[in-house]
């Protein structure tokens, strides 16, 4: 999974204004009760009564976090075809896979709240969704899915553990199968770059590359420092977030570097040292910029990436349509039977 | 666009038995255009590591749900039957199992 | 398993098994590869990850029968080494699979056709008496069993589904028919091979082929092509222009940065 709240200021705004408006046609009564059943550790099941702001948030979250995972099929799936040896194929073929199998449980969760899978795809594809902007940069060399697997799956699985205990069940549930099937992803990915890092020159380079392209841009996955996240309060309180974008970063953060050092790699910020007094690594800033830039859509690849997924939606319509009306056919038949 | 570009597959709620001797459970959704398609998309998306040795899938609209509004008449009634667990009942210290 | 099976070999059966692993071997690859190509372009999530399955398993099993091919050749090639340098005359695949993938109904026409072949083939090759054959073909019989009925779903589906889907897997089928000969041709290997009992012989595959594939058109109310000459070459290394373009991509790595490990 890959969440990271990526709506603008704006639209956050806007959100937030029809959630407040929201608010006012919610019952007082039953938004007390509601809370008090999450503060109780209560799981939220799809047909319980709930605030049209959290069913909002968590339709906008959930169906967010499926489209990363079926728009991040399109960097790794570009080196498919060129996978080194029939082992490496196989291993990034069931990755993949796995990734479209997330975004399936994911689409799910999110239509368990009312909004039909079309209806979301059809938001991702020409209206406003977002996915995560880390699959808007282009795997260029064989090393860089080692390091999508080791950093972006290792952002992502930091960002997935406690979603695991978010209060709305459905979710909850599809974050488990999740992360049991993604504890791989990370360690072949890891595997990978660790192959290449001792690699000859040549790898040994694409490896060092590869890390200096990802880097800044996993961090990035985990969004905006908290004191300019709006949202994060809210989330929090409904228990749909459990730690903050900062401390699941420093988490990241703390777990990557010694690993990037056993392989003799060097993270890319001259700024980064351990910290004694927190006892956490002391990074550079992050170019705020350029994350904001890739949500808006001026990333390498976005156009690309969307471009990717509108054709295969376009010109599959007949196949989903023959389906469709062979099914209608069967059952008629059978009924006149 | 055409309607069809905008319109799911059925969806139909699928049912695993792990191993024989287990009841099937229930592990999610998926869309399909058909029952075999979905034993299929059920097959490809919830057997991947070996979870299943039998899948059932029903149509989701035919399955009827009791209504989350009604659960205080349907469920609190049982709570109180303490009469109905074995725990409620003193058996004489002499008898050591039953 | 093989190791052991080498020495009881002549060296001209040892080379002709090479040769018919590296067959089975380059069917299953080169199919695999041109499934993958769909993974992340297909008309449903659903329908990509059934099409990655299928490419797992057929890799899967080419890691198996290029493996033997390596070891009855002797030749110190292991399966990676044979799938990702040798050139395209040394590809022993039929055309039918080399085919680019084309649109879905392409796609599962060039499935059906081939599955509809390799399943009965391994069944039968279930049976060899060499081992190494007879292992791999019995657990990929299970595989392809799925990717036959996965295929002939969608056969029925394309061809009984809108106009539209009839007329493009029609065409397909059109366009595809004239390379399905070559699947019951043999050579001198095949003679030497079946009278040995390790092979399955080709020509004796046709006419059960033939009542599936003629069933299963006639049910989804399709026309079976008449094509005056078949089209091959796979077993001689002759090849479709497709092969070389797919290769130049399948072993880009080998080549540019050859002998590492990955």
């Amino acid at each position: 999974m890959y969440t990271t709240d990526l709506r603008t200021a704006r639209e956050k705004a806007s959100d937030e204004a029809k959630a407040a408006k929201k608010k006012v046609v919610d019952d007082p009564a039953l938004l007390k009760a509601f809370q008090a059943r999450i503060d109780n550790d209560e799981v939220i099941e799809a047909k319980d009564l709930m605030p049209e702001a959290y069913r909002a948030t968590l339709t906008r979250q959930i169906s967010q976090h499926a489209h990363s995972e079926i728009v991040g099929m399109l960097p790794e799936g570009n080196w498919i075809g060129r996978a080194p040896t029939l082992r490496r194929k196989l291993i990034l073929l069931a990755k993949v896979q796995d990734e479209a199998g997330h975004g399936l449980y994911l689409y799910s969760a999110a239509e368990t709240l009312g909004t039909s899978r079309a209806e979301m795809v059809d938001q991702l594809l020409y209206g406003s969704a977002k996915y995560s902007t880390i699959f808007n940069y282009p795997t260029i060399n064989w090393a860089d899915i080692g390091a999508i697997g080791w950093l972006v799956d290792g952002a992502a699985i930091t960002n997935q553990i406690p979603l695991q205990r978010c209060s709305y069940g459905p979710y909850a549930r599809a974050m488990v199968r999740v992360c049991k099937e993604e504890s791989f992803h990370q360690r072949q990915g890891y595997e990978l770059i660790t192959v290449m890092a001792r690699g000859s020159a040549e790898q040994q380079a694409m490896a060092q590359d590869a890390l200096d392209r990802w880097w800044w841009p996993s961090l990035m996955m985990f969004g905006p420092h908290d004191s300019d996240s709006i949202h994060g309060h809210q989330s929090a309180k409904w228990k749909i977030k459990r730690f903050s974008n900062d401390e699941l970063r420093q988490r990241f953060i703390d777990a990557t570097v010694s690993q990037a050092e056993a392989i003799g790699l060097r993270i890319p910020d001259p700024e980064l040292k351990w910290n004694e007094k927190t006892e956490h690594y002391d990074i550079g800033p992050i170019d705020w910029e350029e994350f904001w830039a890739v949500v808006k859509g001026f990333g390498p690849c976005n156009r690309e990436r969307l471009e990717a997924r509108r054709r295969a939606h376009e010109e599959g319509a007949w196949v989903r349509e023959a389906a469709a009306a062979y099914a209608r056919k069967q059952s008629e038949r059978q009924a006149a039977e | 666009m055409n309607d069809s570009m905008n319109t799911d597959w059925e969806l139909f709620e699928v049912f695993l038995r792990a191993k024989n001797g287990l009841n099937h459970k229930h592990v999610g959704s998926v869309h399909a255009a058909d029952t075999t398609m979905a034993i299929g998309v059920a097959r490809d998306l919830y057997t991947r590591r070996n979870e299943g040795e039998s899948i059932w899938v029903i149509a989701s609209k035919d399955i009827t749900a009791s209504d989350p509004d009604n659960s205080d008449a349907l469920f609190e009634p049982a709570k109180d039957k303490i009469y109905r667990h074995p725990t409620f009942y003193e058996i004489t210290k002499e008898v050591k199992n039953m | 398993m093989a190791k052991a099976e080498n020495n009881k070999y002549s060296k001209t059966i040892q080379s002709a098994v090479a040769e018919y692993a590296l067959r089975l071997g380059d069917n299953s690859l080169i199919l695999g590869q041109r499934l993958g190509e769909w993974t992340g372009h297909s008309a449903a999530v659903e329908i990509d990850m059934a099409l990655s399955n299928m490419a797992l398993d057929l890799i899967g099993q080419a890691q198996h029968f290029l493996g033997l091919a390596g070891e009855m050749e002797g030749k110190h090639r292991d399966a990676d080494a044979l799938a990702f340098t040798r050139d395209a005359h040394e590809f022993r695949n039929f055309w039918l699979v080399e085919q680019a993938n084309g649109d879905f109904a392409r796609t599962i026409a060039r499935q059906f056709l081939f599955s509809t072949w390799q399943k009965p083939m391994l069944g039968e090759l279930a049976n060899s008496t060499n081992e190494t054959l007879a292992a791999v073909a019995e657990k990929a019989v299970k595989e392809v069993s799925y990717h036959q009925s996965y295929a002939r779903d969608w056969m029925l589906r394309l061809g009984g589904g809108t106009e539209e889907s009839h007329h493009r897997l029609q065409r397909a089928l059109d366009d595809l028919w004239g390379y399905t000969g070559e699947m019951f041709a043999g050579n001198g290997v095949d003679d030497m091979l079946v009278a040995e009992g390790i092979s399955v012989d080709p020509a004796a595959l046709e006419s059960g082929w033939t009542i599936e594939v003629d069933a299963v058109l006639a049910e989804a109310g399709l026309t079976k092509p008449a094509v005056e000459r078949m089209t091959s070459g796979g077993l001689k290394g002759h090849h479709s222009e497709h092969l070389g373009h797919l290769l130049a991509e399948m072993q880009f790595l080998q080549r540019a940065y050859p002998g590492l490990e990955w």
